[in-house]
């Protein structure tokens, strides 16, 4: 079991408040994904839940337990650091063990689930190796090693990923997920790139200034951004956000289109802008298109491989029954 | 890009860095030869160097006069003692330093430091008066006592600056593993900072070993250390100079062992932080 609920949750470090009073509730067995620029209080949320640090007011429930004042070491959830911080002085074995041996479990029983946890993230060469002699990919594996045996109520990540590189992290990325549709365990990992919230949450958490933005599926903010930083920070390439006379023709102060709901053609649009820099990945083709008269630059994209040259006219016509609009606040109309 | 060093400029380098070590290493190396010679010879202008009658009288008149042991023994008490007693107020306020910092840290630091810039002798009546008053005067544990308070400002120093040098991440993992914070600090920290704790107890044993004021001014007979077995030689009525050199000599011999064994702890202790 691992329900979560956060009560009218504040954290402030001195004056300065970094999370003003906020609800939320992770039901047990989802994998909820934390997403925001940095400094948007992510990390700190995920470390008021995990204990490391207090919370300045508000409850913490955890299955229905108030665990505000319990220590971490008793809240029964693990943690994946983004550094790792496996013990340097012990054996993967030992630190893989270490949660089990502060339990007080039995050492038959310890080696019993070390080796099925070895087993299962490919550790069972190293396990008498020391961190110090172990890549990236496989100190990261440890350190989930080291979260999965005790069998916790939730998982906690803490950028987990940032620290490998991209090969390795899409690898990881893939392994996360496969490793929740097994254990079906409450997983909430913090990042702050959309794509691997995206591709991995059952629920995103928009966080901006401390402040929930949206709660949602991927695919709920994708299509319905309630304002419009999560409509700039879902979705890759970014939105684009148009004001002035274009979005007062939809009624809305700002109005947003996504690069991929737009087409292009050479000779007649909606729009019309000079190409300035192109990105080719072979699959689909960016168009950064500049003096539209809408916005600096707006960002398009096509479907395979077109070739506009930098400096050639283009028409854009976006597809009407996806352009979001939004008021002056910045919040959507519906 | 490397610089180039010709094998004539190492040489030159070479001489010169063994000709000041030769020069630091001289008073040590001359009181051991002094130690060895007769009071005549040890006097003697021209100096003798190493052509004259070797003898180990200097030991043999120095250990009936006085009781080597015993002065050793308080030595190594109050040394002891003082370390000891020293790290554990030293761990616990330098884990909460380095792990839990406050505003003001990085000031309570300083005015540590600035304790070491006052003379001691600034506090002798003071201390001494105290002393009478609680009937600490010529006692190991006053001295121990004392000792450890001087050289309390050095271990939490040094001690800060090596627990500062492990990330909190890895002590807050094991919190979120089910570590207590005496697990933390058993389990964790401490293997971590074996190091930096070994350094600083050598450190401070030799600092201790070799504290003079204190051990000078607050004994008498029956707690007084090997500083006093020395100066114990150096009396008004005529200089000694072969015995005083000798009661040196059995004075600094048990650091200078120690110091010689552990040379590679101490340099990476004292050079920690500076280098990574």
């Amino acid at each position: 079991m691992g329900r979560i609920v956060l009560e009218q949750v504040t954290k402030s470090f001195g004056d300065v408040t970094v999370i003003p009073p906020l609800d939320l509730t992770i039901e047990d067995g989802e994998f909820t994904v934390f997403v925001g620029p940095s400094g948007c209080g992510k990390s700190t949320l995920l470390r008021l839940i995990a204990g490391l640090e207090d919370v300045t007011s508000g409850a913490i429930r955890i299955d229905g337990t108030d665990a505000t004042s319990i220590p971490p070491a008793k809240r029964g959830l693990a943690m994946v650091f983004q550094s790792y911080a496996l013990y340097p002085h012990m054996t993967v074995r030992k630190n893989i063990a270490f949660p089990l041996r502060m339990a007080g479990m039995d050492k038959a029983e310890q080696d019993r689930r070390v080796e099925q946890a070895a087993d299962v993230l490919n550790l069972t060469d190293y396990l008498d190796r020391r961190p110090g002699q172990l890549s990236g990919g496989q100190r990261q594996r440890v350190a989930i090693g080291r979260a999965i045996v005790r069998e916790p109520s939730a998982f906690l990540f803490d950028e987990p990923l940032s620290n490998l590189d991209a090969a390795l992290r899409v690898g990881m990325r893939l392994e996360i997920s496969e490793m929740h549709n097994r254990l079906k365990t409450t997983m909430i990992y913090v990042t702050h790139d959309q794509v691997e919230a995206m591709t991995m949450a059952d629920k995103i958490v928009v966080l901006h200034a401390g402040r929930i933005e949206q709660v949602g599926s991927p695919l709920e903010l994708y299509r319905a951004p309630k304002n419009t930083f999560v409509a700039g920070f879902i979705g890759s390439p970014k939105m684009n956000l148009i004001t002035g006379a274009a979005a007062r023709q939809h009624d809305a102060h700002t109005i947003g289109i996504r690069p991929e709901h737009m087409s292009v053609s050479a000779s007649e649009g909606t729009w019309s802008g000079v190409v300035g820099v192109s990105e080719h990945l072979g699959s689909d083709t960016f168009f950064h298109v500049h003096d539209t008269g809408l916005a600096e630059t707006i960002t398009v994209r096509v479907d395979g491989e077109i070739s506009f040259k930098h400096g050639d006219r283009i028409y854009l016509t976006p597809r009407a029954d996806v352009i979001h609009r939004f008021d002056d606040k910045g919040d959507r109309l519906s | 890009m490397a610089r180039s060093v010709t094998t004539q400029r190492k040489t030159l380098n070479t001489l010169i860095a063994w000709g000041i070590g030769l020069l630091i290493f001289f008073p040590i190396l001359w009181t051991i030869l002094t130690s060895f010679k007769t009071e005549a010879q040890a006097i003697a202008d021209p100096p003798v160097w190493f052509f004259f009658d070797w003898t180990l009288e200097n030991y043999r008149v120095v250990q009936e006069r006085s009781n080597y042991s015993r002065f050793l023994w308080n030595s190594v008490i109050i040394a002891g003692g003082s370390t000891i007693l020293g790290m554990m107020v030293a761990i616990p306020a330098a884990w909460s330093m380095a792990f839990v910092p406050s505003r003001r840290t990085k000031d309570i630091l300083l005015w540590m430091l600035s304790t070491k810039m006052l003379p001691a002798v600034g506090v002798l009546y003071p201390i001494y008066l105290i002393f009478i008053k609680l009937g600490l005067l010529d006692s190991r544990f006053g001295l121990t006592i004392v000792l450890m308070l001087i050289n309390l400002p050095i271990m939490i120093w040094m001690l800060y600056t090596y627990f500062k040098e492990i990330p909190g991440e890895i002590l807050e993992a094991a919190r979120m593993d089910g570590a207590g914070l005496r697990q933390e600090i058993l389990y964790v920290l401490t293997p971590m900072a074996i190091p930096g704790i070994a350094s600083t107890m050598l450190l401070n044993i030799i600092l201790a070993w070799n504290e003079a004021f204190w051990t000078l001014n607050l004994t008498a007979a029956r707690a007084a250390p090997l500083t006093a077995f020395i100066a114990s030689y150096s009396s008004p009525e005529g200089l000694f100079y072969a015995k005083l050199s000798a009661a040196s000599t059995m004075a600094i011999a048990p650091i200078l062992i120690i110091g010689w064994f552990s040379q590679k702890q101490l340099v990476r202790g004292l050079t920690f932080g500076a280098v990574k």
